[in-house]
């Protein structure tokens, strides 16, 4: 330090005192090659520290997993899991391996994920121009409805929008809004689509109440909804404003000249500042869907059966906690990875096309 | 007064600016008055506010969907506030929120925005987490298997935000490195962290830690929770900081290196202290994010606010008040919240503003 | 560069403060060695003799098995076996701190170490025995799965139970026993997977699902707790066999050595007449078997590591295996069944204190 010092003081001597300061290379080509050792010495020691740590953990886990008699590998994922999970996507019985367990869980994730985004995005781009309108009460419920869904915790939220599910009637009272659609705390019952090999080819097969409850038709769980409809509306809040940002970050220009054009004030949002603030609004965005589907691993808490709850289950009835968080954990940076992708190949389309840049 | 006059009048008002307005504020308006009617009646004038000791919940159950059951909060309350801390200690989970909203409501003042501040930082929770595990000080001993409720939440984020603040620091400056294997070692662990949802790493934190340490050593597990928030907030916060780093003009830089300060005294001299002032709301932000992200821990079986309001509603007596117990605690939630980010709505005002 | 060093001595106070929060065994790795090669490799003993406690994983409450009374102090079946190990082990039965774990919790808690016993009306399956390394010293409490449902689904026997909705723990053997009996007999039902006990009874009371499986003994506790338990019937029908006992980690002989025969010490007070009200008149018994049981002869407890009082002091302070049944599991109206002593037509038979 203190040799610095002095070059500093000596080299602040020479630029005040000399006329045309000459460019004075501070420390000669010595500094500059030491300097280089320098940097890789820093990232030798780095990288050394960081692959030590991992080892010795790596080298405890190893030894404990083996006191404890706690197995290791992935042969786990070729066993039956001996536990049933609600009706899903694709058939799944206790025979069937942890693999296809896991696969389920991906599955419900990734079907309440994208209904979610989709659904967010409508809620939200519809909440932004709420927000943005010249009517008083809309723009000040949707600024109530922001703050509120952004400042209460989203478990909290789900848990809520669950307890709500549990006040609707029972299935012998369940509400009927339309025919053949059925509403009780048991979930959401509707006629579904049967496909037969003979005349006719397609049937509808409505839910009808017997016995222990509806049978037929199609349902959705309390779980699903409360997680999907929690997941929108906290969602959708955070789209609302990002795109309400990316309106009012378009030039003011473009909005007097659309209404110089004689645009009524839903035809300029919508025709001209909308598509221009999509350039601004995709990057965040897409960042929100990424935060949807992750906020969608509170699932376990609600008992929806998704990636992360039968990943719970599974490390809790083959011990192998390791493995199985590692591949819950390989699965989502496997779908952030590729958001993050989609969303840069679109962005450089967008800037190709545009020629604005973000 | 003549209509014209009334007219006028009235279009100042905002709701009824034209007929648009006036239109939708009536029908909107309409709804949003009955639907407010409908909650006040259920919330506040039907609902039973507190039954006499040891009564069964009978009556609360009677005016099930007509009244609400602020009964259940009341009755509750210090389960909410302290967990299952024992009953006659419970001052000291009491003392230690006061203790944090003494710490926030000083780091709120600007003029207090020097180094010793930082000392609060770490020796209020230091005295909490003295205060609540007891054993010194002719305190009783309470181990942390019977904290919970409010003071969890305190003390998982502002502890968490504490002591990542400077490993936060350290990634993003080491992501702005020119070292390739540090930079890349920063990109890695932050995109990691942030690829991933909070709940793997409290599982892996609950699970896996434990096998990580010699036998022997017992890990508490709201120890590991609190390690589980560091290394996650340390990751979020890298990139609020690295926000703030990239705000800096290259001038700064220049200048800076034509007085001949090398990269160290550069970056704490010059940098980091803009830096973090232009990223103060944003950090602001952050930390309410992770006051609310708190109430995760009860899929690992620790009890903050809300697993304290939830595991009320599992008591035979009160089971089926659900909304009752978690409009409580989002009413909590909200009003601390909603406070922290007014507060940075105006830091930012003040100081985006003075650039 | 003006940097307050004071704030390095905050910091210090916080680890000060934080290292209460990390406990360390005091037992120099120099020692590891030789504690392999000598079977009475024992951390957990010395564990619990170092703490001055036995740490119990329980339920979070399930009467009759483990669960807190009004003043807060557990009681039950699986309590009365952490107490006997403390009384044998520790000299007071009082000596024991209890965690409640649920059933999806509970394995991973033991093998973590965050609890020394695993009393938690588990049953012991092949699954936990060999693949979870899980050692399982004894037997308490012989039980089967069945299910509790309304009285008013006329449901009489399982297969009646076809196309329900079935609430089930994840983590229990009821969960797959229930998967397995209604593939087997080509029947569907739909799962309800709750994992907390309390939340999953709520439901089942609430009419979230038709039919609750749990262990029999469980079933019946519930009900006796029901909001109006004359509504709701255990079926007798058990599905499958789910023998009960505490659980211990691998490789501590000597821990699974006490925790066994701790078990089957109040087993063979029973058999021998012993109660906690008759010991103190047995120590001057001169049947043999009675004075082995208490001490008086042949040294027993000394080659468990532990003293020679230790059997006596579980009938004294715990009861027997009969005291403890009833105690805990009969005033919740569940019979006794096939857990009386083999000589009285059970199958409770237990290895002789001999």
């Amino acid at each position: 330090m203190e040799g610095r010092r002095r070059d500093v003081r000596a080299a602040s001597a020479v630029i005040s005192t000399t006329q045309t300061p000459a460019p004075v290379a501070i420390g000669s080509t010595r500094f500059w090659s030491s300097a280089r050792t320098r940097s890789i010495i820093w990232q030798i020691v780095a990288v050394a520290v960081v692959v030590g740590i991992i080892a010795l953990v790596g080298l405890q886990t190893a030894t404990n997993l083996r006191a404890r008699g706690i197995a290791s590998g992935f042969d786990f994922l070729g066993r039956a899991a001996g536990f049933e999970i609600a009706r899903g996507p694709i058939e799944f019985s206790s025979r069937d391996t942890y693999a296809r367990a896991l696969v389920v869980g991906l599955l419900n994730t990734l079907r309440v994920s994208l209904t979610g985004i989709v659904l967010a995005t409508s809620l939200g781009v519809g909440l932004g121009m709420a927000r943005l309108s010249n009517v008083w009460i809309a723009s000040t419920a949707a600024r109530c409805y922001l703050e509120v869904i952004r400042n209460t915790p989203l478990l909290l939220q789900l848990l809520l929008w669950y307890a709500l599910t549990q006040e609707l009637p029972g299935p012998n009272d369940a509400l009927n809004p339309l025919p053949g659609v059925f509403l009780c705390f048991r979930g959401l019952f509707f006629p579904s689509l049967l496909w037969h090999s003979g005349f006719p080819w397609i049937s509808i097969e409505q839910p009808v109440l017997e016995g222990f409850g509806f049978r037929g038709g199609a349902s959705l769980s309390p779980e699903f909804a409360a997680l999907l409809v929690g997941l929108t509306t906290y969602t959708a809040a955070f789209i609302g404003e990002i795109v309400r940002g990316g309106v009012l970050a378009v030039d003011k220009g473009q909005r007097e000249a659309a209404s110089a054009l004689g645009l009524s004030r839903m035809q300029v949002l919508r025709l001209v500042l909308l598509p221009q603030a999509l350039r601004v609004v995709i990057p965040p965005t897409t960042a929100q869907f990424l935060n949807l589907t992750k906020n969608s691993s509170l699932a376990v808490a609600i008992g929806y059966p998704d990636l992360i709850s039968i990943t719970n289950t599974t490390l809790n009835q083959t011990g192998q906690a390791i493995e199985a968080i590692a591949l819950a954990m390989s699965v989502y940076l496997a779908i952030s990875v590729s958001l993050s992708f989609a969303m840069n190949t679109y962005n450089a389309a967008i800037l190709a096309r545009g020629g604005r840049s973000a | 007064m003549t209509l014209p006059q009334l007219t006028a009048s009235i279009q100042r008002v905002p709701m009824f600016r034209d007929r648009t307005n006036a239109i939708a504020t009536t029908v909107l308006g309409a709804a949003i008055v009955y639907a407010s009617y409908r909650f006040v009646t259920w919330g506040v004038i039907n609902a039973i506010w507190s039954l006499p000791q040891d009564a069964s919940s009978q009556a609360c159950r009677a005016i099930r969907g007509q009244g609400a059951c602020w009964a259940v909060i009341g009755e509750r309350l210090r389960f909410i506030v302290s967990g299952a801390y024992p009953f006659a200690e419970q001052w000291r989970p009491a003392v230690a929120c006061l203790l944090f909203v003494m710490l926030y409501a000083a780091s709120a003042v600007r003029a207090w925005w020097r180094w010793p501040l930082l000392g609060l930082w770490v020796l209020i929770p230091a005295s909490v987490i003295t205060l609540l595990r007891g054993g010194v000080f002719g305190l009783s001993e309470v181990p942390s298997e019977f904290w919970g409720g409010l003071p969890l939440t305190f003390l998982l984020s502002t502890i968490g935000f504490a002591v990542a603040f400077p490993f936060a620091g350290a990634l993003a400056l080491g992501r702005r490195s020119q070292l390739p294997a540090i930079k890349g070692l920063c990109i890695a662990y932050i995109e990691l962290v942030r690829g991933v949802p909070l709940v793997t790493f409290l599982f892996m934190a609950s699970v896996m830690f434990p096998l990580f340490v010699p036998q022997g050593l017992t890990i508490d597990k709201l120890l590991r929770a609190q390690v589980a928030f560091v290394m996650v907030i340390a990751a979020y916060v890298a990139e609020v900081i690295r926000g703030g780093l990239q705000a800096i003009p290259r001038g700064q830089y220049e200048a800076a290196a034509s007085i001949g300060l090398s990269y160290w005294p550069t970056t704490i001299l010059v940098v980091l202290p803009q830096a973090l002032r232009v990223s103060i709301p944003a950090l602001v932000n952050t930390f309410i994010a992770f006051f609310k992200d708190t109430s995760l821990v009860i899929v690992i079986g620790l009890f903050d606010l809300l697993g304290a309001a939830k595991a009320v509603i599992v008591d035979p007596r009160w089971v089926g008040f659900g909304v009752e117990a978690f409009l409580f605690a989002a009413i909590v939630y909200f009003g601390f919240c909603y406070a922290v980010s007014q507060y940075s709505r105006h830091l930012e005002r003040v100081l985006v503003g003075r650039g | 560069m003006t940097v307050n060093r004071w704030w390095m001595v905050c910091l210090a106070a916080v680890l000060s403060a934080c290292s209460g929060a990390v406990t360390e065994d005091p037992t120099p790795p120099a020692t590891a060695e030789a504690r392999a090669a000598s079977s009475t490799a024992t951390p957990t003993l010395e564990s619990v003799r170092r703490k001055g406690f036995v740490q119990c994983g329980v339920t979070t409450g399930v009467a009759g098995f483990s669960t807190p009374d009004a003043q807060g102090e557990w009681r039950g079946l699986d309590v009365d076996v952490c107490r006997a190990i403390a009384a044998a082990v520790l000299g007071d039965a009082k000596k024991v701190r209890f965690t409640p774990l649920t059933a999806a919790q509970r394995f991973t808690a033991l093998q973590t170490g965050e609890v020394d016993v695993l009393s938690r009306i588990t049953t012991i399956t092949f699954q936990r025995d060999v693949q979870l390394g899980i050692e399982f010293p004894a037997i308490n409490w012989y039980d089967g799965t069945t299910f509790i449902v309304r009285k008013s689904s006329h449901v009489q026997s399982v297969t009646d139970l076809n196309g329900a909705t079935i609430c089930v723990q994840p983590g229990t053997t009821n969960e797959v026993d229930v998967a397995d009996y209604f593939r087997k007999h080509k029947l569907t039902f739909t799962p309800v997977v709750i994992e907390r006990l309390e939340e999953v009874t709520n439901a089942y009371f609430a009419g979230r699902c038709d039919a609750f499986s749990q262990d029999q003994a469980t079933l019946a506790a519930l009900r006796a707790r029901a909001p109006n338990p004359a509504d709701h019937v255990v079926l007798s029908e058990l599905i499958s066999r789910g023998p009960y006992g505490p659980g211990v980690m691998p490789n501590d002989q000597r821990w699974l050595e006490i925790v066994r025969w701790s078990v089957y010490a109040m087993v063979n007070a029973e058999e021998l007449g012993l109660t906690s009200t008759t010991i103190d008149r047995a120590l001057e018994s001169d049947d043999p078997d009675t004075r082995r049981f208490v001490g008086k002869s042949d040294g027993f407890g000394q080659m468990l590591g532990l003293d020679a009082a230790w059997a006596y002091r579980i009938v004294k302070q715990v009861g027997n295996y009969a005291e403890s049944v009833e105690r805990n599991i009969t005033p919740l109206g569940v019979e006794r069944g096939v857990n009386r002593l083999w000589k009285d037509g059970g199958v409770m038979y237990v290895p002789p204190l001999r």
